[in-house]
């Protein structure tokens, strides 16, 4: 039955012509590899559980009257999206969890973008022939950072609807254009109407669809390109060596998928994540306090805080305070992400193909460069919780703030220093990190001792092999005369 | 930044790594080949787990249903479900890691970069076919180009333009005009008594109640006599009163926390401090301008009324806020 089922579609598609590479092709094992992963696996969490939120969201700002089961609310006036997200977490069976759930994987999205770059950047996996989909990955986690903004402001909570203010307040700093794009933006001058169903449509179908486009290319350039992989184990840069796809990447990957969505809903049950009633409908004139971004948003808000009060004044014009921190300083920094490989590759005028990675610590430069750059966003990352420190710490606002301003300075090149000390270090001790050369000590027959360096461990019973061509597989005669039954192989006892 | 100085990372093959037991690169392999043996050392133990894990999950996914049918609370519902998938996800992750061949395997890598021949077979095709099809009909491409250029304009005007209103003056005025009751959230005007020293209220043009753009802070600084906040400003603050716009000079959020001892006004979002008595001053943070201040008088009936409108625009700077006192061009 399978086997006429696919025999039609074969003769149809030449399945088998095109199939037979993919299901050969080699995934290297490296645990470092499973970040990007996540990335993936959160971003179909985040599909499967917005479409559940879409059911019972309603984007628009017109005020209603809450009745729902939440009683300290009950008779205000509030707006259709505060009221029915308030109503799909408490009314709506499941509807609390898939809320949650999203939010903790927009989240996880991000987060893992972030790591799974890092890994690329130190281990060098951006080299050529891959720039194009490092630039690609650098923008989605630009597109990621921005729905994951548009997602938390939908609700039209307090908390949120500031975040909203600040960013139509960004978007007027732009020079000569900024303050027609917010009046755009937003239907006209703030708070306008239109910015809760504009704002709707871009989360849920345009940046989706850009980010989906551009995954695809993501994915595609990896088909193509095929994985880079760590030297070792017979790697060179012309082959990849691993698992296949078939069968073992397949459970692997397909597994880890589970698991990212069951970590997903563990955290979504369990941990609550941004609970919009408590904080209220967004009012323009309420304050609200402690207010924090999501976590992606931290380094903008820090670097707001952090920013001295100048403004430029020119003749009949302005740059606005904010334009500095919030726009210049992530434009400057996303442009020389975008542009890193091609920097790298200018200034040490290596322009050749590269498959094998880096081990961070050979490549003393660009790791200290990397670390440095990551801690002066880290430090601008604490600077967003200067009010939270210094009630913590009993310290002044003003010792907090200072404290902040000069680390993010100072901590970038103390942190270049100390990682280029630490990798010329590990690049004099080449045993650091890499597994135990085992020694077999001998005793000899009039007491004197020797070492000799032993292949492998005594009576561990798996060397190490040597990468064996998938596609060059015979069937060994045996297996394939097991039972009579032409082209159906017995599988030998071993891998049963 | 990039390493000039450093030794390249060591990219030569570290082929067989030691002692290799497989066939030699390309040449057919039997499935017998030890690559092909499980990699686990004890495959029972860990069919036997994953058995467990697949069972596990069947069992937490049964409980989300049953769960869900009887609306059970949302912790219930998530770990019923999450439970089901991260076993199902271990299960899977086992099989595939422990009960399927070891390997490794290989594959040949093609380079990416073409073959000089290669890319001018394509150029050729490319470049031979362009001109008999395209460079003989010059027009025509012009003419697309005419076209296309004008969709282009289109996209932008109207349709980009109409996606909201022109800014004109919007930015310089709020609704306060000469006159304007200062108005309590509640829809009432305020009167000479209603706010003691060191109270504090959030006020609206009558017009314009929850206004995001004319929120006014109204604080009572002392209870007689005309507060002065600078030159020209003799008449702004009468019976103790002062009112500044409550919009953040910074990034707009309001400013309504109001430290009674201080005389200091603060901002929650990041922490800007803005001192009342010198006309609301940044003190700290990263607010750059002061809070522009609401001339105010008192009716002959006892309430409060502005003079005025601000006389610049209020909130956060823009491109064309004109100079450092924004005077609308
Ligand atoms: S908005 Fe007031 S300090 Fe930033």
């Amino acid at each position: 039955m399978i086997d006429k089922l696919f025999g039609w579609v074969d003769d149809r598609l030449a399945l088998s012509r095109s199939g037979r590479h993919l299901i050969n092709k080699i995934f290297p094992d490296h645990w470092s590899f499973m970040i990007g992963e996540i990335a993936l696996y959160s971003f179909i969490v985040l599909l499967l559980t917005g479409v559940f939120l879409t059911l019972y969201f309603v984007p628009s700002g017109s005020d209603v009257v809450y009745h729902g089961v939440y009683a300290p609310l009950r008779g205000q006036r509030i707006s259709e999206a505060y009221n029915s997200t308030v109503n799909l977490s408490f009314q709506v069976r499941g509807g609390l969890l898939m809320r949650q759930m999203h939010h903790w994987a927009a989240n996880i999205f991000v987060g893992s973008i972030v790591v799974h770059m890092l890994r690329v950047f130190f281990t060098g996996a951006f080299r050529r022939p891959r720039e194009a989909n490092w630039m690609i990955g650098t923008t989605l986690l630009i597109l990621a950072i921005f729905n994951g903004f548009l997602g938390y402001s939908l609700p039209d909570d307090l908390i949120s609807g500031t975040g909203i203010r600040i960013a139509f307040s960004i978007t007027e700093s732009i020079p000569f254009v900024g303050t027609y794009l917010g009046f755009f933006l937003f239907g006209g001058q703030y708070p306008g109407t239109a910015i809760i169903p504009r704002f709707f449509i871009l989360h849920v179908l345009v940046l989706p669809l850009v980010i989906l486009g551009l995954l695809a290319g993501h994915l595609g350039m990896l088909v193509k390109h095929k994985h880079a992989q760590f030297p070792g184990r017979g790697a060179r840069n012309d082959n990849v060596v691993g698992s296949p796809l078939w069968p073992t990447y397949a459970a692997k990957a397909g597994g880890f998928f589970f698991l990212t969505t069951g970590v997903t809903a563990l955290l979504g049950a369990a941990v609550q994540i941004n609970p919009i009633w408590q904080y209220g409908q967004y009012y323009p004139y309420k304050v609200s306090y402690a207010v924090q971004p999501d976590w992606y948003m931290g380094f903008l808000d820090g670097a707001l805080r952090v920013m001295p009060a100048w403004e430029l004044h020119l003749p009949g014009h302005m740059i606005p305070n904010v334009f500095f921190p919030a726009i210049l300083l992530p434009g400057i920094t996303f442009t020389l992400l975008m542009l890193y490989p091609f920097i790298e590759a200018k200034l040490t005028g290596d322009v050749a193909e590269h498959h094998l990675l880096d081990r961070p610590r050979d490549r003393p430069v660009r790791t200290a460069f990397g670390v440095a750059t990551f801690a002066f966003y880290f430090v601008l990352f604490g600077a967003s919780a200067t009010d939270v420190l210094a009630n913590y710490l009993s310290l002044t606002l003003n010792f907090v703030l200072w404290a902040f301003r000069i680390m993010a300075i100072v901590v970038p090149f103390i942190v270049f220093a100390v990682t280029y000390k630490l990798c010329k270090e590990l690049q004099q001790t080449p045993s650091a990190g890499k597994r135990q050369q085992f020694n077999l000590i001998l005793r000899s027959a009039d007491g004197g001792y020797t070492t000799v360096p032993a292949e492998q461990y005594p009576g561990y019973d798996q060397p190490e092999l040597a990468p064996v061509d998938v596609e060059k597989v015979e069937l060994t005669a045996d297996a394939a005369q097991q039972d009579g039954d032409e082209g159906v192989y017995e599988i030998p006892r071993r891998y049963r | 930044m990039p390493d000039t100085t450093d030794t390249p990372a060591p990219e030569e093959p570290h082929a067989g790594s030691g002692h290799a037991t497989g066939g030699a690169r390309g040449e057919p392999v039997s499935l017998d080949a030890p690559q092909f043996a499980v990699a686990a050392r004890h495959p029972r133990r860990a069919e036997g787990a994953a058995a467990v894990s697949f069972f596990l999950s069947f069992l937490s996914f049964a409980a989300f249903g049953a769960a869900y049918w009887q609306a059970a609370p949302n912790d219930v519902l998530g770990i019923s479900l999450g439970v089901g998938f991260a076993a199902f996800g271990v299960a899977l992750v086992t099989w595939g890691k422990y009960l399927m061949p070891r390997g490794p395997f290989e594959e040949p890598r093609p380079q990416m970069a073409t073959t000089p021949q290669e890319r001018a077979e394509f150029v050729g095709d490319f470049a031979s076919r362009g001109k008999v099809a395209i460079e003989r009909r010059g027009a025509l491409a012009k003419l697309m180009g005419a076209a296309g250029a004008v969709l282009g304009i289109v996209a932008l005007f109207p349709l980009v333009r109409s996606l909201g209103p022109k800014p004109n003056g919007s930015m310089y005025h709020t609704k306060w005009r000469k006159g304007s009751r200062l108005t309590s959230i509640d829809g009432r005007a305020v009167a000479l008594d209603d706010i003691e020293v060191g109270g504090i209220i959030t006020v609206f043009p009558e017009n314009d109640v929850g206004g995001a753009l004319s929120q006014t802070v109204l604080i009572r600084v002392q209870q007689t006599g005309d507060v002065v906040t600078g030159p020209g400003k003799e008449t702004w603050g009468p019976h103790g009163y002062l009112a500044f716009s409550k919009v953040c000079t910074h990034a707009g959020c309001p400013v309504g926390l109001y430290q009674e001892l201080t005389h200091q006004l603060l901002c929650p979002c990041h922490q800007s401090l803005f001192d009342v008595d010198t006309g609301a001053t940044p003190v700290f943070g990263p607010a750059p301008r002061p809070l522009p201040q609401l001339p105010l008088y008192v009716d002959s009936k006892g309430y409060l009324r502005a003079q005025a409108g601000f006389d610049e625009p209020i909130g956060p700077g823009f491109w064309y806020r004109g100079g450092s006192n924004g005077s609308p061009q």
